[in-house]
């Protein structure tokens, strides 16, 4: 698929008003000082979250989630353009949807929007196993992840065949997108994936080849190499990731895996904020879904955390940069 | 080939070159005033100026033609028999505009296009996104300057 660079101003100069709009580290830092949350949902009303002051904090964060989509399909028509995006949801949409049938429940409250399939096509697919009604990135690890957990009931390697087909999905679509950024952002994600592996594989003394089922190939980073360091022990993993496009998030990695991924999330953000002066191509939509969704991230965990009373401190911490 | 046929050709090549660039750059510019006004109709002052700078080519080569035109007598006071050579200096002397219109309203096109999102940030940089795009326009101006000073000149030649 190849972009049309013009085909985007419109787009994007209603996305530069919608930027406007958008929580700033600011925001964020004066809803972390608010004693609890009907405070916060009282300012995120005030700031246009939600459509009336009657919403609970999830229909909030929802409704924000729901609102992004809809705005991207109003922008571009066809939402095909962050299929790299909302695959991601699928495979989630697939792993609950396969639990859900192999522990016989309900498992609605598992699924995520914003997918490209509905998940409920997805659940009848898996639950009929009528594999062939899913499309092609889908149905064969479907019927590979569901075999496997009937098998040997091992939930965790069904995950990694499904983690694994994600990667490789959003890489093929990165590759193919024809955008520069799209391709940087797959690539990133790829690599986060895959180094997300090693750490914990080799913290539960994993084989390369058990960790080679999970990671999907990438440029940035060799996995077979990635692979054979992290069966050879944690501190192998930091050292040779050293020598690698993620150098600097070998401390993170070292103090922890939330770390790194706060790490991932901030790296990512600020790869997004080279589109603040691009006027023509996809990139500064991507950069607002993005922004939209990392915002939405940050006042779930606020609102959670003062519904369980966690310490300002402990937000702050955990708190991932902000696009504007 | 008459030299009238030659100096009309010049004529149609200053409008529609020029005409061509303009209606490229105000297209692109006017998508993203769109764009802002469905979401801030407050500034439609400020994106309809940036968004008609790229209209100015459009008019300089409407105006280089008209000097043509009525330099060979096509309108206004008739003006005798044009030769070859003198049909082929008026031209060439529409080719500037011509060119450097068709070129620098695309460009300025774009140059508005970026400055329309600045605006849609921040409304009160309106000046410098203006400034940004009009030096586009300094290039349209020189070429618009020198197709008249040629015409002028072909004028009392007397080949």
């Amino acid at each position: 698929m190849r972009i049309n660079k013009d085909e985007y101003i419109y787009a994007v100069s209603r996305i530069r008003c919608k930027e406007n709009k958008l929580l700033s580290s600011k925001n964020i830092d004066q809803m972390i000082s608010m004693k609890d949350a009907q405070s916060v949902e009282r300012y995120l009303t005030e700031q246009g979250w939600g459509t009336s002051g009657d919403y609970g904090h999830k229909d909030i964060l929802l409704c924000e989630q729901d609102s992004l989509w809809e705005l991207m399909r109003e922008l571009v028509g066809d939402l095909s353009c962050f299929d790299f995006f909302r695959v991601q949801n699928d495979f989630h949409n697939l792993k609950a949807s396969i639990k859900a049938v192999y522990s016989d429940i309900d498992p609605e409250f598992m699924f995520l929007s914003g997918s490209v399939l509905s998940p409920l096509d997805i659940y009848s697919a898996v639950k009929s196993k009528e594999y062939s009604e899913l499309p092609e990135f889908l149905s064969s690890v479907a019927q590979e992840a569901m075999s496997i957990l009937l098998k040997t009931g091992d939930g965790q390697l069904c995950d990694a065949i499904i983690d694994k087909a994600c990667l490789n999905e959003v890489e093929r679509l990165g590759n193919n997108s024809g955008d520069a950024l799209i391709r940087r952002y797959c690539e990133v994600f790829v690599a986060a994936g895959n180094i997300k592996i090693a750490v914990r594989g080799a913290k539960l003394l994993k084989s390369a080849d058990f960790l080679l089922r999970s990671m999907a190939d990438c440029e940035s980073l060799d996995v077979k190499l990635l692979a054979s360091s992290a069966a050879r022990g944690f501190d192998e993993v930091c050292s040779y990731l050293s020598a690698t496009d993620y150098k600097d998030s070998v401390s993170y990695i070292k103090e922890s895996l939330s770390a790194f991924e706060k790490w991932c999330d901030n790296y990512i953000i600020n790869l997004m904020k080279t589109q603040k002066s691009e006027p023509f191509s996809i990139g500064p939509l991507v950069a607002y879904i993005i922004a939209k969704q990392t915002e939405i991230k940050a006042v779930r965990l606020i609102l959670t955390a003062k519904l369980n009373a966690l310490d300002d401190g402990v937000i702050r911490e955990r708190v991932r940069e902000m696009y504007v | 080939m008459s030299g009238l046929f030659l100096a009309i050709l010049g004529a149609a090549f200053a409008t529609f070159m020029a005409g061509i660039g303009s209606s490229i750059g105000v297209g692109k510019a006017g998508v993203a005033a769109a764009g802002v006004l469905a979401e801030e109709p407050s500034l439609f002052s400020k994106v309809l100026i940036l968004m008609l700078l790229p209209a100015t080519q459009g008019i300089y080569g409407l105006l280089v033609a008209f000097l043509t035109l009525q330099a060979v007598g096509v309108i206004g006071d008739p003006v005798g028999d044009i030769s070859v050579a003198k049909g082929a200096l008026y031209l060439a002397a529409c080719l500037p505009i011509a060119f450097s219109g068709l070129m620098s309203a695309i460009h300025q096109g774009k140059c508005s296009v970026a400055g329309i999102n600045t605006v849609s940030k921040k409304p009160d940089q309106m000046g410098k996104a203006l400034i940004i795009p009009a030096m586009v326009e300094t290039y349209a101006i020189l070429a618009l300057l020198i197709s008249i000073l040629a015409i002028n000149g072909i004028k009392v030649l007397s080949i």
